[in-house]
Order: C-alpha cells, then structure tokens, then sequence
C-alpha cells in the first residue's frame, strides 16, 4: 500500500474554554478516498482549517510527501498542493471563471500587468481535464452552484494538487449533480489525488470512500475500511450510542384549529396556497428548495408582505401580521438559516433567547435580568445545551448547540403555532434525531406544528400530513396511506413536467 | 510569559500606552495634572463628550453619524439667536426640539427609507451648513446680556468645585449607559447593530429601533450646542466645524466598533477624554495647536489597528 502524501499527527488546537482538537492524527494515501465524520463540534471543521492554514496547532506535526511542513496561509497550502473546497463556495461571482480559478494567483508580465493569454489558457486546460461544459470567460455569478463548485475543483488542475478536501459538498446540489461530483471525484482518484471527505452522509461515504475516520468531541475514536464496517456501526462510533427509532411521530389528537391560509399569493414567489393545521398536528411541506416554501411562512409571519390571501387564527380572520404581532399571536418561526436568521451571533444564549419576546422580560422597559437568567437556566438544562454561560456568545457554540438556542428563543414563550424550515439541516444524525423526538413531543402538548423539509423521509416520518409544494404551488395534500415517496415524488414532477407557457 | 504580555498588551495596550503619555507630559510640563487643568480639559471634552454619547447608539445600530459637526453649528447659532429674542428658557426647548428634529429626519431617511448612512448624513452636514447661514444671515450672533443670564450656568459655572458642563456630560453618559444596557431599547440597539436579519425574525422593528438611535443623537447635539452657547455667548458659523470627526474618533478610540453590535458608553467616554488630555498634553508641551489633527489622525488609526488585531489574534496581516 502507498505511503500516506499527508499525515497529520498528535494535532491539538485549543480555543478559550474548549479543546477543540485533542491530538488527532490522521492520514491520507494517494487515490485514495478518505471520509472525515463527526457530529457538528467534533473538530471536523476546525481540523480542516487548520490544514488549509487558517488555524494554527497548538501541538503537532503536519507531515506532506514525506516532509514536515508549516502551513501559513490558505494561499500557501494551495501552493503546495493542498486544496480546500469549502462548504459555502468562496468565488466572486463578478469575476470570470478563469479569473477565478488563478484568485490570488494570477499570471502577470514583468510590469504586473495581467498576462490575460496565458490565464484563460491555462484555465481552458484546467476546465477540459475536468469535462466542464463552461468557458473561461463566463462570469461565475451566472453559473448554478454545482458548475460553480467545478470552478472550485479545476484549481485542483490548476495548481496540480496532491490532496483535496471537500467539505459537505453535496449539501446544495441535486442527485444529478452529485452523481456529476462523485464522477469528477473519481477521476481525481485516478491521478493520485488524494481525498479527504467531510459528510454527514452515511450513502455518500459508503459509496464513495476508501477508510472512514470518526472524530468525537476533539477526539479520533478510529479509522476502519469502508468495506469492512457498515452506517450503523459507524454512527455509533460517531454518538457513542446506538440510535433508536430513527423518527417518532406524534401519537396526538386533533383538536381545534389554530390556523387555516386562504388564497396567500406573493407575486413572483408563490399563488393561491391554501391550507390549515389544528392543535396536536405536524404538517410537512415537502418540496425541493425554490419551491416556495420558506416564502410562504416567512409571509404568515410577516417578514414579507402578501398581494392577497386571508388568515383566520384559532377560528377569527385577522389581518396578515407584521412579526411583532405574529409573535404575540402565538406564532414561532424557527428560520431556515440559523446564522443569517436565527441568531445575533455576538450575543450570548441568554439575549438570543429572550430577544423575541423582551417586553414581556422588562418591567417599564427596563430588562428584568432574574427573570431572563430564569429562562436561561431552565431551557440550558431542558434542551440539554453545552454553553459556559448566559454570557457566551453562540458564535463560539457548535451549530448544534446553537441551532438549541433558536429553539430556546422560540419554545421559552409557550407558542401556539411553532414552524420548523428545514430544522435539522446540516446537523448530525445525533441532533437530528433529538430534534425529531422534540417535534412529536410539542405536538403531543397540543402545539400546531408546521415542518418544511426537503429531506423525504424526514417529512414523511415526523408529519401526520404532507402538503407537496413546485414553483409556488400546492401541488398535493397527502395523509395516512396516501403518504409515500411515490406519491410525494410524482406530485412535485407532474407539475415540474408541465409545459412552461402555461 | 510573553503570550500574556502580549495578551495584556492586545486588551489594555491603548490605555497602558495613555497612562505612559499621561506620565511623560507630568514629568515635562508642571501644569498638567493640576486640578485647574483636569478640570479644563474636563470642561472642553464635555462638548464632544455629550456628542459621542448619542452618536455611540448610531455606531452601535452599524450606522453612522457624520452630520453632527454642522448641527452643533446650527443648534448653537439659534440658542443663542433665540435667548436674545425669546429667553434662555425657551431657547433651550427650542434648541432640543430642533436637535431631535434633525436627528429624526435622519433617522427618516437612514432607518425608515433605508437609504445608506454615510451618504444621508453626509449631505446632512453640508445641508445644515448651508441652513445656519440662511438663519444666520451670514453674521455671528452674540449673547446681549452675557454677563447678567442664568444661561451661563451650563458652560461657565462650577459645582462643589467642579465645571457644571462635565457634570452635565458624567449625567447625560450615566443615563445613556443605563438605557443602552438596562433597557428593552438598549437591547434592540445591540441586537439590530448585531445582525439586522434576525432582529426582523425575531419581532423587532429593527427600522423604529434605528430611526431613535438618531433621534437620540440629535438630542444630545442639542444639549452639547446649549453646553457650547452658555460657554462661548456667541456663535460663529463655523463653531461646530470638524466635530463629528473629533467625536467619531473618541468613539472609536474607545473601542466602539464601526460594524455595529458592540460598545458601550463608558468605552466612548474614555475614549473622548483620552482624545481631550492627548490634545491638551500636546499643546502644554509647546507644539503648535495643528498638531492636535496629526495625532488625532494617529490615534484613529491606532485604535483601529488595534481592534482589528485583536480580533484576528495579531497585529500584521
């Protein structure tokens, strides 16, 4: 067997408070497809970062081809072949491709003066080695996501690469796409690239990947072959326990009904979606993303504003809300993006979680801290949220852990109506599975709850009935035996498949 | 050792590196740290100090406020104008009610609209320039009975021994502390400067929160424009000229960041005071008063460094 192009050994880096890698070592061979898996806060990032010279070890050696190397800066880890692919792409989009292949590196004359040639050249070569269907000269900003992640892998041309990292690569793309991706990832194998691959993914990396590693709180719990173990043994390594029932749905009774849309229309995002959910309910809107569904309950909760459509709450009409008055109605929306959305990462938990609802924890407007302490104390033991105190801001929390805070945010008022869009993406099977419990749960209690997810085995096991959404319509209402995938998947492609002119 | 050196020097550096300064000027020029001079240096950063207090809830929404420098004109040229005409009593409310007028058409304009700040108080300042001069005919305005009103109290008088207008700047910074960390208000200001987006989400009306950031940075414009009147008994129309930098820079001296979310207003009161016995230790040791704008230069850049450096754990890129 080869020897390994990239071994890194006893690498710890610590951050105030947590020791966020505890001399972790890990290898990784030429041709070879080496998975990266851990729950969200088990050091795969920080890892990652630290190879590609955005962190320095605090202990530790970083041994390439043979050779024990400092990595200084991500442009000098490209340099020497090492390459990161990012989770959220790191292009201009105003650039063009070939420009933004060379980023930091481009090709000048002896008076610096852009050498245009030999750059869209040497980029054309890069895009042919990879079979992509773009040019040099497009501008990046008008490629879909996957053609823009190709941009990101031609570097690996470019620069000649030895060892690429992906990080959850496949989290924006489409089947076709990944299938795309996975053969682009296979042709990299061939020259003798060697791969790092970061997923939550369990299909992903059985397919895909040669040895698995498993990181835990800072922490390798093991390398094993791919071909020798199998998904339920590796997640146990991942969360230490054996996952139970994957999903848990509600076993609740119906009672009245808390909200019933009439005719909501947005022009340009979605048209005449009806639909109502009662006390004890999980309604799930399943949909591929673009469908409309985040639009519409981003307008039930008036952070856009309707055309048309009427809302009636527990039984009167009322006019659409704006959020303040969505929130007092009862409403909760835990949003699709907890960073952008969800939380003021500069914040500790404690001011996130109060932030909703502060009139209700000032006395004459002035912030009663006992009470918000109060809340703190009681939604960090309930939800079982690892934080050092009401004082740190979730911006150094784990996504898990902060994705628990938008939740805190949102149970600590008691809603009567609670919407979930795409709750648990992003997040380990661990996290996803308490979430789940946590939806039949506030079901169980009597709440309405409304759950958008793009994932369809997610949306068939946690909901009583499934709404199917395409291009901003309603496009089938399924409950009980009509619930399968089949059905949800021919729902969304009839109307996918219909002429555009209509 | 030399890690907490460094660490000590990343947090405190700006203020150990004053007190250095502050030693230094003792040691050359005898008049500096008496109480008469304390109290004089007090007596000129209360103006800009009153200011920075309202402009820091404006840089902490993540905005900007630059139009202050021209309504200090402004503000001083008619209460002064109005004590001759109307008393000081109704000046005063006149001049309140105009620094909250002006701070709540920014506030229109920037929150409500949602036009860009650096843009909006920009045109402001050059617009209120404009304004003093039409009010004002172009001649500077005087107090006719300077030596006999109650208006002198605010910029003259002492209290216990100590200038009226620092108490009036320790009062205005103590009751802004108290509604920037105590208040619902106060905490809108931090959650909409931290990430807008999800203020919206969770119910603020993130739009209202900005617009009375502003408005509460007119109002105390207004109060340091009494501050000045009562001092100077007169008004030029370049009295406030400059201003809004020298407040900006005490803000950020303090270490109040330009992107929003945080800050506080002991932080902006250090920094003006810092930026007052830097100015005045400077002209006590014979260079001339121009040299102030160089060090303020200086120190703006510094401050930020700093900041950034802290941020990004080193001080080079």
């Amino acid at each position: 067997m080869a020897d390994p192009i990239l071994t890194l050994s006893g690498i710890t880096k610590t951050f105030p408070g947590v020791i966020a890698l505890d001399k972790v070592s890990f290898d990784v061979r030429p041709g070879e497809v080496h998975a990266l898996v851990g729950e969200n806060g088990a050091g795969k990032s920080t890892l990652m970062k630290v190879l590609a010279g955005l962190y320095h070890p605090d202990a530790g050696a970083i041994i390439y081809q043979g050779q024990p190397v400092q990595i200084d800066n991500p442009l000098a880890a490209r340099e020497k072949g090492i390459l990161l692919i990012h989770q959220e792409l790191s292009l201009s989009p105003e650039l063009s491709v070939a420009e933004n292949i060379y980023l930091g590196a481009w090709p000048t004359n002896a008076l610096g003066v852009l050498n245009k040639r030999k750059l869209r050249r040497d980029a054309q070569a890069a895009l042919d080695a990879m079979g992509c269907s773009f040019g040099p000269d497009d501008r990046v900003g008008t490629l879909s996501v996957a053609m823009q992640q190709m941009v990101e892998i031609a570097r690996s041309q470019a620069f000649s690469a030895n060892v690429v990292i992906f990080d959850e690569p496949t989290a924006s793309l489409t089947d076709t796409e990944k299938d795309q991706l996975f053969t682009t990832i296979r042709g990299l194998q061939r020259q003798g690239v060697g791969i790092v691959y970061i997923s939550h993914k369990m299909d992903e990396i059985f397919e895909l990947t040669d040895r698995i590693t498993v990181l835990r709180d800072g922490q390798v719990q093991g390398t094993v072959t791919t071909k020798e173990t199998d998904a339920t043994a590796v997640t146990r390594m991942m969360i230490g326990r054996t996952l139970e029932a994957y999903f848990h749905k509600a076993d609740s009774t119906f009672r009245d009904e808390v909200l019933r849309v009439e005719g909501l229309s947005l022009k340009g995002q979605f048209g005449d979606v009806s639909f109502s959910v009662r006390q004890g309910e999980v309604l799930g809107f399943y949909g591929l993303v673009g469908a409309g569904r985040s639009e519409v309950v981003e307008t039930l909760f008036g952070i856009r504003k309707a055309d048309r459509g009427t809302l009636r709450w527990q039984g009167a009409e009322i006019p659409l809300p704006t959020p303040r008055q969505a929130i007092d109605l009862g409403m909760a929306l835990v949003p699709e993006s907890r960073k952008e959305q969800g939380l003021v990462l500069m914040m500790g938990g404690m001011e996130n979680t109060t932030l909703p609802h502060l009139a209700s924890y000032a006395r004459r407007t002035v912030m009663d801290r006992g009470k918000e302490r109060a809340t703190f104390d009681e939604y960090k033991d309930a939800l079982s949220i690892k934080t050092t105190g009401p004082e740190q801001p979730v911006s150094t929390l784990s996504g898990g852990n902060q994705q628990k805070f938008v939740l805190a945010k949102w149970l600590c008022a008691g809603p009567k109506l609670i919407i979930l869009d795409e709750p648990t993406r992003g997040i380990d099977v661990g996290s996803k599975s308490a979430i789940h419990t946590l939806i039949a749960n506030l079901a169980e209690r009597g709440l309405a709850v409304i759950v958008i997810s793009s994932e369809m085995p997610e949306v068939l096991g946690v909901s009583h009935r499934v709404l199917a959404m395409a291009e901003g319509r309603l496009v089938g209402e399924f409950e009980g035996e009509e619930m399968t995938e089949e059905n949800l998947i021919d729902a969304v492609s009839h109307h996918l498949a219909r002429p555009a002119a209509e | 050792m030399q890690t907490e050196v460094k660490a000590f020097l990343r947090r405190h550096g700006l203020l150990a590196g004053f007190g250095l300064f502050l030693i230094s000027v003792a040691l050359s020029a005898d008049a500096f740290l008496t109480p008469g001079n304390i109290f004089d240096v007090l007596r000129q950063v209360s103006i800009t100090g009153v200011m920075a207090v309202g402009v820091t809830f404006v840089v902490i929404t993540g905005r900007l406020d630059l139009s202050v420098g021209s309504l200090l004109t402004l503000l001083t040229v008619i209460v002064v104008d109005q004590h001759n005409t109307s008393g000081p009593a109704m000046a005063i409310l006149i001049t309140l009610a105009a620094g909250i007028g002006v701070g709540m058409f920014n506030g229109v304009l920037v929150g409500l609209v949602g036009l860009n700040a650096l843009i909006v108080t920009l045109a402001m300042l050059s617009f209120l320039q404009g304004l003093v001069l039409f009010y004002s005919g172009g001649s500077n305005v005087n107090v006719q009975n300077a030596q006999t009103t109650w208006f002198a109290v605010f910029g003259r008088h002492d209290l216990l021994g100590v200038p009226v207008p620092a108490l009036i700047f320790l009062v205005t910074a103590v009751i802004a502390a108290f509604v920037l960390n105590r208040t619902v208000f106060g905490r809108q200001v931090f959650a909409v400067g931290g990430n807008e987006t999800a203020s919206r989400f969770s119910g603020i009306a993130s739009r209202w929160t900005v617009f009375w950031a502003y408005a509460l940075s007119g109002l105390t414009t207004a109060i340091a424009a009494v501050i000045m009147g009562s001092r100077v008994m007169g008004a030029q129309n370049t009295i406030g000229q400059g201003y809004e930098l020298t407040v900006l820079a005490g803000v950020i001296l303090g270490g109040t960041s330009l992107l929003g979310g945080s800050g506080s207003i002991w932080r902006t009161v250090l920094g003006i005071t810092m930026l007052g016995f830097i100015q005045n230790g400077l002209l006590l040791l014979g260079f001339p008063y121009y040299v102030q704008w160089l060090v303020t230069w200086a120190v703006i850049i510094l401050a930020v460094w700093i900041d950034l450096g802290a941020k990004r754990g080193r001080i080079l890129a």
